[in-house]
C-alpha cells in the first residue's frame, strides 16, 4: 500500500553565525491514511522545524535536503513530479508530490488542501478581530472556488459540528476570545479540516489545555482520523499523551530519529538509551520513581562526533564516539540508532 | 458551619498539629476582582469575580504542601495573598504566629526574608540586563546591607554551586543559559536569604521532561538539606505526586479537597479529583529499567 506521506533523507539547514546547522538530520517516515504516528522530542530536537518543512512553512534562508513525497512516489523519471500535475487526480492513482520540490505558489495548493495544522496556542494562531466562521469560511474559499456563499456559510458551520463544538451556528458568530480555550481548539481544528486535507499536522495541540480538556481533545483527534482516514502527525515532549493517540512512534533527539515502531512496544521496551530515559524522567501518579536523565541537550553547533547522546548516556561504549550509530532492527518493525542493538 | 468545613478541608495531620509545628496559617482568604472592564471599561460597579474563595489551610514546617487545579481555579492568587503580594479581601494569615496582614514596612521585611518565591518562567523572571551574580545576590544586597562585599560574593557563589552551577555563572548574563540552568538561577535567588518557606509557583511545567525531573529532584535535596518548606502550586498531578506530602485540589476558588499525597492519589473523595486523576495520560505499563 502507498503509504500518504513518505519522507526520505529529510534534512532542514538553517545559517547561523557559527555555520549551517541542521535541525532536522536525514529524517525518513512515512505514514499511511488513517494512521497516526507520534513525533516525541524534547525543546530542540527538530520535531517542529519537521512539521514547518512539511507545511512549506520554514524561516526564509532554510535549505532543505531529500525527499517527501505525499501521495505516489514518481518513480524512474529523473525530475520530480511537480503540483501542476494534478490533472492526474481521478485517473486512478493521484499523482504524488515532493514536497522537498515543491515552489511557493504550488504550496498554496497543498498547504490547507491537502495538508493541514493546528497550531499548540489556539488564541495566537487565531484572528482575534475576525469572526470563527469567517477564518474557516476563508479556508474553504481559498480550496475551493464556484461554492455559493450561502453554501461557503452551510460547510464553515459543518466544519464546527464534526469538530464537536455544540451550538456551531452561535459559535460561528463569535470571536476567538469568547470562546475557552479548548472550544478555540475544536474551532482550529475544524478550520484545518475544511478544506478536506489528507495529513494533519497537530504540534503539541493539547500543552496549553487543562488535561481535562485535553482529554476531549485527544478523543476527537481520534475519531476523526477514523471517520476521515486522515493521516495524523501528532507532535508532543509527553509520553503519556503519545500512548493515547498514535499507533506508532518516533523519537528525535538532536535533528535525528532515534527510534521508532508501535507505540506500545516502543513505550513497554525502549531500545534506546534515551527513550529509556525519558520514560524514567516523565512524572507519572507514582510516586518516588522519577529519575533524570543527567545534562541537558546538547546544541547544534556542537554536536558530538559519534552518538549525540554519548555525552549523556549511562551506557556509553568505546565506539559510541567514532560515528554516528545507524537504524538498527530491534524487531520487526522497531527500530533504534543505538550500537547496543544487536 | 464555617467551622465544620475549617476542620474537614484542613485535612490529616494538620487537624491534629499543634500551634508550634504550624509554619503558615491561612483561616477563609479571600479575593474578589471586577469582572470584564478593562483600560476601555468605564464601568467601575459590576459584577465581581470571586478568584479566591474561603480558603483555609495549615503548612506544617517540613513539609511540601502541594496547591493542585486547573488554569484559573486561583491556585495563583491564592500563592501570592499568602506571601501578602496581594492584598485579600478578608481573611487571616499567619507565619509562625505572627498575623502577617497587620505588618507593614521594615517588620513586614522582616518576615519576607523568611518567605522567598520560585516562579515559573525562567525567561521572563530574571531581569536580562542584570548579571547572575547581580540577580542571585541581591536579597542579600536588600536584606543584608551590612555584609561586607566579599561575603556576600562568597555566599553567591556558594549557592550558585550548590543548585550545579559553576562560578563562572557569576559574571554571565541570563539568555546564556538553558531554560533548566535559568530555573536553577530562579531557585538559588530564593535560597540564598536561607527562608524558611519557598513558594513555588509551577516551578517545571515550562521545563522540558529530563531537566523538569533533575529540577524536582533538586527541590528535594535542598528541602531536607536546609530544612525547607514548600507550598507548591501546579497544574499537573503527576508533577505534584512527585513531591507533596499533602495535596489541596483546587477548584473555582475553593479547596475541594486536602489529605496526605498517597490517601488523595489513591483514594479520592471528592468527584472532581476523579476527574482530573482519570483525565491523566497513563503510560501502557511503566518500563522500570533493567
Amino acid at each position: 500500500m502507498t503509504p500518504l506521506l513518505d519522507a526520505c533523507g529529510l534534512t532542514v539547514e538553517l545559517p547561523t553565525a557559527a555555520g549551517w546547522v541542521r535541525p532536522v538530520n536525514e529524517v525518513s517516515l512515512s505514514i499511511a491514511a488513517g494512521e497516526s504516528l507520534g513525533l516525541v522530542g524534547e525543546s530542540g530536537s527538530g520535531k517542529t522545524m519537521l512539521a514547518l518543512a512539511l507545511m512549506g512553512l520554514l524561516p526564509a534562508g532554510a535549505r532543505v535536503g531529500g525527499e517527501a513525497w505525499l501521495g505516489q512516489k514518481a518513480t524512474g523519471a529523473g525530475e520530480p513530479k511537480r503540483a501542476s500535475e494534478k490533472s492526474a487526480l481521478g485517473s486512478g492513482v493521484p499523482a504524488g508530490k515532493d514536497l522537498c520540490a515543491l515552489k511557493e505558489r504550488e504550496w498554496r495548493a497543498v498547504r490547507g488542501g491537502e495538508i493541514a495544522m493546528v497550531f499548540q496556542e489556539p488564541m495566537t494562531s487565531l484572528n482575534p478581530v475576525m469572526r470563527i466562521g469567517a477564518q474557516i469560511e476563508e479556508a474553504i474559499r481559498a480550496h475551493e472556488s464556484g461554492l455559493t456563499e450561502k453554501d461557503v456559510k452551510k460547510r464553515a458551520v459543518e466544519a464546527l459540528e464534526r469538530a464537536a463544538v455544540t451550538e456551531p451556528g452561535i459559535r460561528a458568530q463569535q470571536f476567538p476570545h469568547q470562546l475557552s480555550g479548548g472550544l478555540r481548539q475544536r474551532a482550529m481544528i475544524a478550520m484545518a479540516l475544511a478544506a478536506g486535507p489528507r495529513l494533519l499536522v497537530a504540534d503539541e495541540p493539547t500543552t496549553a489545555l487543562d488535561v481535562t480538556v485535553q482529554k476531549q481533545i485527544l478523543d476527537l483527534l481520534d475519531r476523526l482520523r477514523r471517520e476521515l482516514r486522515l493521516g495524523l502527525l501528532f507532535i508532543t515532549h509527553d509520553l503519556g499523551v503519545v500512548a493515547q493517540v498514535a499507533d506508532r512512534v518516533a523519537v528525535m533527539y538532536a535533528g535525528r530519529i532515534i527510534e521508532e515502531g508501535p507505540t506500545l512496544e516502543v513505550l513497554a521496551a525502549p531500545r534506546h538509551p534515551y527513550t529509556q530515559g525519558l520514560l524514567k524522567a516523565s512524572p507519572t501518579l507514582e510516586r518516588g520513581k522519577l529519575s533524570p536523565i543527567p545534562g541537558s541537550v546538547p546544541q547544534l553547533t556542537a554536536l558530538p562526533p559519534g552518538c549525540a547522546f554519548e555525552p549523556r548516556c549511562s551506557l556509553r561504549r568505546a565506539d559510541c564516539v567514532t560515528a554516528v550509530p545507524e537504524l538498527r532492527r530491534a524487531e520487526a518493525s522497531h527500530t533504534a540508532r543505538c550500537v547496543l542493538v544487536q | 458551619m464555617a467551622n465544620d468545613r475549617t476542620a474537614s478541608l484542613t485535612g490529616d495531620p494538620s487537624a491534629a498539629l499543634s500551634p508550634s509545628e504550624i509554619l503558615l496559617e491561612a483561616r477563609e482568604l479571600r479575593k474578589s476582582y471586577r469582572r470584564g472592564g478593562g483600560v476601555f471599561s468605564n464601568s467601575a460597579k459590576g459584577p465581581r469575580f470571586t478568584a479566591v474563595d474561603g480558603v483555609t489551610l495549615a503548612v506544617k514546617g517540613g513539609e511540601t504542601f502541594a496547591v493542585v487545579g486547573e488554569s484559573g481555579c486561583g491556585k495563583t492568587t491564592l500563592a501570592r495573598m499568602l506571601l501578602r503580594l496581594i492584598e485579600p479581601d478578608s481573611g487571616s494569615l499567619r507565619f509562625e504566629g505572627r498575623d502577617l496582614l497587620r505588618l507593614s514596612g521594615s517588620a513586614l521585611r522582616a518576615e519576607r526574608r523568611q518567605m522567598q518565591m520560585v516562579f515559573q518562567d525562567p525567561f521572563a523572571s530574571l531581569d536580562p540586563r542584570m548579571r547572575v551574580g547581580e540577580i542571585v545576590g541581591e536579597p542579600l544586597a536588600i536584606h543584608h546591607a551590612e555584609l561586607r562585599q566579599t561575603e556576600k560574593q562568597e555566599r553567591t557563589a556558594a549557592i550558585l554551586e550548590r543548585v550545579g552551577l559553576g562560578a563562572d555563572a557569576l559574571k554571565r548574563y541570563p539568555h546564556e543559559f538553558s531554560g533548566g540552568q535559568r530555573q536553577r538561577i530562579g531557585i538559588a535567588r530564593a535560597l540564598i536569604l536561607r527562608p524558611k518557606l519557598v513558594v513555588a509557583d509551577e516551578p517545571v511545567s515550562a521545563l522540558d521532561v529530563s531537566v523538569g525531573a533533575q529540577v524536582l529532584l533538586l527541590l528535594k535535596e535542598l528541602q531536607t538539606e536546609f530544612g525547607l518548606t514548600y507550598l507548591f502550586i501546579s497544574h499537573s498531578l503527576p508533577v505534584v505526586a512527585q513531591v507533596a506530602t499533602r495535596i489541596a485540589v483546587m477548584r473555582a476558588g475553593r479547596f475541594v479537597e486536602v489529605g496526605l499525597a498517597d490517601q488523595v492519589l489513591q483514594e479520592p473523595k471528592d468527584a472532581y479529583t476523579r476527574e482530573l486523576l482519570g483525565a491523566v495520560p497513563a503510560l501502557p505499563c511503566r518500563w522500570s529499567g533493567s
